[in-house]
């Protein structure tokens, strides 16, 4: 019973991520093949139109088409949140590893910074940075990488510190690897699993955190179609044409929920059973 | 010339608190010697330093007449092929996420280029593979499994021959044999006797398992407290003049 339900459970995973990444394929390559739309072309003639051939989502209040903002959005949306995902892991990483590794005072100071910034809420601090840096996405992007590194940080340090004290480090170096070559022969290994789990699961946090600062108005601003914001621009609508405010928040919760499923994915995947047998 | 000749050695971790206390004995090439003492004696200490691990506080220990204490890292990385060693715990000396051969060939893959062998042909990378896995009778389809497919003798086997792999000149087996069950250790020790007839090696061999020792050993050290309170032939092991101690650690092996 357990098994057919875990199985069950799995495909339908599998089957979910596989047709959204072939969606993802699809939007980035063909974008600018199905969109006829310019996404910022105002007609008020055409405004808040509902669905039909011409325009399969509908207009906005500014008489733009929504599908190509959708579109779009997802491209900005989930491309900055992409970016700041892999900037943030290409800081956090290194550090964690070189302060796990070295220990003394590098790990000392580095693990300071990293607490000072663990004890604010991730949203907090990305308010508090791009209100003092000014709205707009790149200083958003800057204020979020700020916030994340911190858990790169602390996982590749937290992995690393419980793997230097093995034998095999130590023969490693008796074997006359240098500090570098054990870190990225012997230790990197370690890491990627998780890495890979954490990151899959904070692309979806990431995406939320710009699509709500935008939606407040710190992020993207218009007319870039950016989820947030257009649901940000749909408020005054969401009585008489809801359709704006279902449109964009269908789009996140969508990615969202596949970050989270390829999370889980890559975690039972990625599951350490390997140490756990020894 | 011995191998290896150690003077006065000294090591503390704190101020005031000796690990190791006037450490005096030489090893020579092909010649097994054997310490024996208890946990908390500064056996594994005294690996460490013998490898390079650890500064000495006093003393000297020479490797083929030469001091390693005070040369850098990179100086001393020429000698590490030739003084190799085998831990006591084969679950931890292997890399999980690696495959065997990747942690059997790591040697030769940062000396390969510079060493020439005389015992094993090393043309190739995979011909050095099978004839280490021969060496220590394990099948080379183990090459391309992972460490926790292989039971611990079989992994304690991978560690003989990875520290063998280069025909070093001292291997340093630091309780080999102590996290194995009794039939595992004989075959184990068999092997380790085996090899060093067959590839002229030397051994340092640490334990706390006198019945192991003298298995393998010529001359034996006896451990207390960070000093080598004893010191004999195998032969004379049952002798009356044996320290206290010495005899205490006898009677327990009845």
């Amino acid at each position: 019973m357990k098994s057919g339900l875990t199985v069950n459970k799995t495909r339908a995973t599998k089957v979910f991520l596989s047709a959204f990444l072939i969606l993802i394929a699809t939007i980035t390559v063909y974008a600018f093949l199905i969109l006829k739309h310019d996404p910022s072309f105002v007609d008020l003639n055409e405004r808040l139109l509902p669905m039909s051939w011409q325009h399969p989502f509908g207009t906005d209040h500014l008489g733009r088409d929504m599908l190509t903002r959708i579109l779009l959005g997802f491209q900005l949306t989930v491309g900055y949140g992409f970016v700041a995902l892999l900037l943030a892991v290409a800081i956090g990483v290194p550090m964690g590893v070189i302060a796990g590794f070295k220990g003394g005072l590098v790990d000392r100071l580095l693990m300071r910074v990293a607490d000072a910034f663990l004890a604010f809420p991730d949203t907090v601090v990305a308010i508090v940075l791009s209100g003092l840096l000014g709205a707009g996405i790149e200083n958003l992007l800057f204020a979020i990488i700020l916030v994340k590194w911190v858990n790169y940080a602390r996982l590749a340090r937290s992995t690393v510190v419980a793997e230097r004290q093995k034998d095999y480090i130590t023969m490693a170096k008796i074997n006359g690897l240098s500090e570098w070559r054990i870190m990225w022969k012997h230790l990197f290994p370690h890491l990627i699993g998780h890495i890979l789990v954490l990151a899959s699961l904070d692309l979806g946090k990431i995406i939320l955190l710009i699509s709500s600062l935008s939606y407040i108005g710190l992020g993207a601003q218009p007319p870039a179609p950016e989820w947030g914001a257009m649901l940000n621009e749909a408020r005054p609508y969401f009585q008489t044409v809801p359709a704006l405010m279902i449109y964009p928040g269908l789009a996140i919760v969508t990615v969202v929920l596949f970050s989270n499923l390829l999370g889980d994915y890559l975690r039972d995947k990625f599951d350490v059973k390997k140490e756990v047998a020894e | 010339m011995p191998l290896l000749q150690l003077n006065n050695v000294q090591k503390s971790y704190q101020q005031g608190n000796p690990v190791l206390t006037d450490i005096n004995f030489t090893l020579d090439r092909q010649e097994c010697v054997g310490i024996v003492g208890e946990s908390g004696c500064g056996k594994s200490t005294l690996a460490r330093c013998i490898l390079q691990l650890e500064r000495l506080d006093q003393g000297e220990i020479l490797f083929e007449g030469t001091a390693l204490q005070n040369k850098t890292e990179r100086e001393i990385r020429p000698y590490r092929r030739q003084l190799q060693t085998v831990m006591q715990n084969p679950a931890s000396s292997l890399n999980p996420k690696l495959k065997i051969r990747d942690s059997l060939m790591e040697p030769f893959r940062q000396y390969g280029a510079q060493v020439s062998l005389t015992h094993f042909q090393h043309g190739s990378e995979e011909q050095l593979a099978r004839q280490l896995m021969d060496a220590v009778e394990l099948s080379p389809d183990l090459l391309s499994r992972y460490p926790h497919e292989l039971s611990g003798g079989q992994k304690q086997r991978i560690s003989i021959a990875r520290a063998i792999s280069l025909e070093p000149a001292l291997v340093v087996l630091d309780e080999p044999t102590s996290s194995l069950d009794v039939l595992t250790q004989m075959s184990i020790l068999k092997l380790l006797d085996h090899l060093r007839d067959a590839l002229d090696l030397s051994y340092l061999f640490i334990s706390h398992d006198l019945m192991a020792i003298q298995a393998l050993s010529q001359k034996i050290l006896v451990m207390k407290q960070g000093q080598i309170v004893d010191r004999f032939e195998k032969v004379d092991l049952f002798a009356d003049e044996r320290h206290p101690y010495t005899q205490q650690l006898v009677s327990l092996f009845d």
